[in-house]
């Protein structure tokens, strides 16, 4: 039978159009690969150029405001960034950001434990240092460095925000 | 011989597969570190980003050479 006319006009059939040859998946893969070292390369500029941040000094509390094994929780260093302050022990203040370093959800303390729990995923850090004990948070709570000034304890910086 | 040619250009893009996964996996874990504040792994995690590239393109031209030859 006599090719129609149109198949010179047309050559290639539909379902051979949408094949990828090796070529154009050697350069698909090549071009990814390009486009992760430019990220590593961003991250790289990045972490050049950072600026130090200028963090601003907050009263957090009065040390007879909290009892041993109390919490009490304040905003640092703005307004939307809950904090908790836990007095573990008679002369031991520790502060942490409450988001978890997840999905930012908030942290809630076991001091009785020694741990600060993270019910959304069943996260769980250490209260001593902030450290990730177990479960999927990738990173420990940005810690809050305080400064006791006689009886009262400031907020000074963030440290691992 | 042109099946052997065709093996050569599928291994190399297998390991080319290879190797871009241990690239994103080196991106992310860049990214983790200098969220976590680890600033020092950034240039580490670039330099051999940039290798693991170098390795692709050589790759992918050794793959394009013997298809070259192929044709
Ligand atoms: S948000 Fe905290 S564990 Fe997922």
């Amino acid at each position: 039978m006599r090719e129609p006319s149109w198949r010179t006009d047309f050559p290639v059939a539909t379902g051979d159009e949408r094949m990828v040859t090796r070529r154009q998946f050697s350069r698909f893969l090549l071009l990814t690969s390009l486009g992760m070292f430019v990220g590593n390369l961003w991250i790289l500029v990045r972490s050049r150029f950072r600026r130090a941040t200028v963090y601003p000094e907050l009263r957090v509390a009065r040390v007879a405001d909290v009892p041993v094994q109390g919490v009490k929780l304040f905003h640092y260093p703005g307004p939307d960034d809950p904090c908790l302050l836990i007095r573990t022990a008679e002369d031991t203040f520790v502060a942490y950001g409450q988001k978890c370093t997840h999905l930012s959800c908030a942290v809630l303390p076991k001091v009785a434990e020694g741990k600060l729990h993270c019910p959304c995923h069943e996260g769980w850090f250490a209260i001593d240092d902030g450290r990730v004990l177990q479960g999927p948070p990738p990173r420990p709570l940005p810690r809050v460095v305080l400064e006791r000034r006689g009886e009262e304890l400031f907020a000074v910086r963030i440290e691992g925000a | 011989m042109k099946s052997r040619r065709r093996d050569a250009i599928d291994g190399a893009l297998a390991l080319l597969s290879v190797l871009l996964v241990v690239q994103m996996w080196l991106l992310t874990a860049a990214l983790e570190a200098d969220l976590a504040g680890h600033h020092e792994a950034a240039l580490p995690g670039a330099v051999l980003s940039g290798l693991l590239f170098a390795a692709c393109v050589a790759l992918g031209l050794l793959a394009e050479r013997v298809h070259a030859r192929h044709d």
